[in-house]
């Protein structure tokens, strides 16, 4: 069969080709679950090991792909399962940065988990407004005004100098990892390292756990048919509104990763070009996988730091010209091109 | 802050002057997606390149006109080439994948420009330097010239669609295009014109802004959002609509900048925006609800 595995037929190929245990469930359940847990702790125990191995460069490399795999999969929750395509999410994203920055700079001594609370405050509640307007509206439509509200941050945060220190942005000192009264050490980056992996899989196994609960099967459904979804009795509007928000939150997380990773919260970081980086992650991976987004990351990731390289400062010309390849050739994205090769 | 009257009109002036040329941008997109269901992301790359071709044409030949024409030439046959390249094999598909994909071509083509001239903004010299004297200013002839031009190729594009034969061939591939098809019009060939005209629309425009301002790489992303923002203020597809809300949109700014700076007064068409979404998600001109 030339087919993938899971051949759920649909007229266009945008959402998700279903998640990879859909059609395992009749067969052989236990295989599957057995084969992808080997899978997830094999890759898990490989982030480990990483940065004890890996020279400094390409130590960060991993977390950062870590970090904007996080953002990607944040937006994979909107783009591959209720099909929403969010051009928005640097706002979330920036949000989460600028928040983590507040908490740094005014409370003394800085506190990484309430860095973390205030990013995730920050993010949630402009994820709550952009939600709350955008998700009246659907398709293009949405990605139009999801694009928009994220410029309008940008220009308030562009322009807001006193609060926001305008282009240059503010700088910070990096938080210790701290436990009160437990314990507290500086992070390296190596124990950084390890923080980002410990935040990015526990978010993919929550992320994970809530696409395939209910409250995920009505994203679905949404998808794949919004008018039935409606008929059915589900009030569409307000399951949009949460999707978006908890997307939003996940996205500011990844803010407030990259802000500890970083030091500095900037407005470059809340131009949209940020989040069509978020969708070219989720269509070069694979959308409607979750993981798929962050092997988009990683690949878009390698991709520039091989073809800058050659091309210097300008790699993203042969990059969005693989994008487009890309979108034409194979739209399930790089995973679900190699399951359907797999499974040949 | 009292605001002297004079400066009120000045600004209605500009306003209109900028409203007409974000027409022209507008008019291209709102064509572009009317007929073909396509959301052209690189609007504003196209725009910007055509600026690029008319510094070119300009520096060689010392024409502006022979600029405009060139510019409008060489960015449709662009057009079509990115309609065939890139669009075509996605025809049938969901829309969104139109945004993705012209969204990678405006990458392309944004990054294109910067390697090919640099970061440096260049300049298109005004066609004529006459000036009228405006309460204390002198203003250009030249700005309105660009206006009244904007609106004549606007009104040339509502003249084709309504009574030229290609025209009347484009508005029956909107209204039905398997209907359109079995009647025996070329289809792939219209929608391929239809693009070239979007886009030799946004290379006109290019360069007929460039005067007022540099031009450079980046100047398409301002450009195709306030484009976006138009059209869906206006009502997608709409070309009426688009016009209008244009004006609109660019007097509102042109007025804000009186109090704000100019990179807030964007704000204010944000605000219309949503304001809209709220109240009149179809667009604010939109005859029908869809």
């Amino acid at each position: 069969m030339s087919l993938a595995a899971e051949n759920v037929p649909h007229p266009d190929p945008l959402p998700a080709r279903g998640r990879r245990d859909r059609p395992a469930k009749r067969q052989s359940v236990g295989r599957h679950a057995l084969i992808y847990w080997a899978g997830f702790s094999i890759i898990l125990a490989l982030l480990i090991i990483a940065p004890l191995v890996l020279p400094e460069f390409w130590r960060r490399f991993l977390t950062e792909i870590l970090i904007w795999g996080l953002l990607a999969m944040s937006s994979d929750i909107l783009i591959g399962y209720t099909g929403m395509v969010s051009f928005g999410h640097s706002a979330f994203f920036g949000l989460g940065m600028y928040g983590a920055a507040t908490a740094l700079l005014s409370v003394q001594p800085p506190n990484l988990w309430l860095a973390i609370f205030y990013g995730l405050v920050a993010a949630a509640a402009v994820a709550g407004f952009v939600a709350y307007f955008s998700t009246r509206l659907r398709d293009i439509y949405f990605a139009i005004t999801t694009l928009i509200f994220s410029q309008i941050f940008y220009v308030i945060i562009f322009t807001w100098t006193e609060v926001t220190g305008g282009e240059n942005g503010l700088t910070f000192r990096r938080p210790p990892l701290a436990i009160a009264g437990l314990f507290s050490m500086p992070f390296t980056s190596t124990t950084l390292h390890w923080f980002v992996v410990a935040v990015v899989t526990l978010s993919y196994l929550v992320l994970r756990r809530i696409t395939q609960s209910p409250f995920g099967m009505v994203l679905q459904s949404i998808r794949e048919n919004e008018s039935r979804t409606r008929a059915i009795g589900y009030a569409i509007e307000r399951y949009k509104i949460v999707a978006v928000m908890l997307s939003g939150l996940f996205a500011g997380l990844a803010g407030v990763l990259y802000a500890v990773q970083n030091q500095f919260a900037a407005p470059d970081f809340v131009f949209f070009l940020v989040s069509g980086e978020a969708v070219i992650y989720n269509v070069m991976g694979g959308i409607g996988t979750l993981v798929g987004p962050i092997f988009g990351a990683a690949f878009f990731l390698l991709l520039r730091e091989g073809l800058s390289r050659f091309f210097t400062e300008y790699y993203l010309i042969p990059v969005g010209i693989i994008f487009v390849a890309m979108v034409i050739f194979m739209p399930q994205g790089l995973l679900g091109f190699m399951r359907r090769w797999l499974n040949q | 802050m009292e605001i002297p009257f004079d400066q009120i009109l000045i600004q209605t002036i500009n306003g209109v002057v900028t409203g007409m040329i974000l027409a022209l941008v507008a008019s291209g997109l709102t064509l572009i997606f009317g007929i073909m269901d396509v959301v052209n992301f690189a609007h504003g790359e196209l725009f910007m390149l055509g600026a690029y071709v008319g510094v070119i044409v300009l520096a060689a030949s010392g024409n502006f006109w022979l600029a405009l024409v060139a510019a409008s030439l060489v960015i449709a046959l662009l057009g079509a080439a990115i309609y065939l390249t890139t669009l075509r094999p996605l025809l049938g598909r969901d829309p969104l994948t139109t945004i993705l994909a012209t969204f990678g071509v405006s990458l392309v083509l944004q990054n294109y420009a910067l390697w090919q001239f640099g970061p440096v903004a260049r300049k298109i010299a005004e066609p004529f330097t006459g000036h009228f004297s405006l309460f204390y200013l002198d203003y250009p002839w030249y700005r309105l010239v660009i206006a009244l031009l904007s609106a004549a190729i606007i009104s040339a594009l509502w003249l084709f669609l309504k009574f030229g034969t290609f025209g009347i061939w484009i508005r029956a591939t909107t209204q039905d295009r398997v209907m359109a098809q079995a009647m025996g019009i070329p289809v792939p060939w219209v929608l391929t014109v239809v693009f070239a005209i979007g886009a030799g629309m946004a290379g006109a425009s290019g360069v007929l802004f460039g005067p007022l301002a540099g031009v450079n790489h980046a100047m398409g992303l301002d450009w195709i959002l306030k484009a976006f923002i138009v059209v869906v203020v206006g009502g997608m597809g709409n070309l009426a609509g688009s016009i209008a809300a244009a004006i609109f949109i660019s007097l509102l700014e042109a007025y804000a900048a009186l109090w704000v700076s100019p990179a807030q007064a964007v704000i204010v068409s944000f605000v219309v925006l949503i304001l809209t979404l709220l109240f009149r998600p179809t667009g604010l001109f939109a005859s029908a609800p869809r």
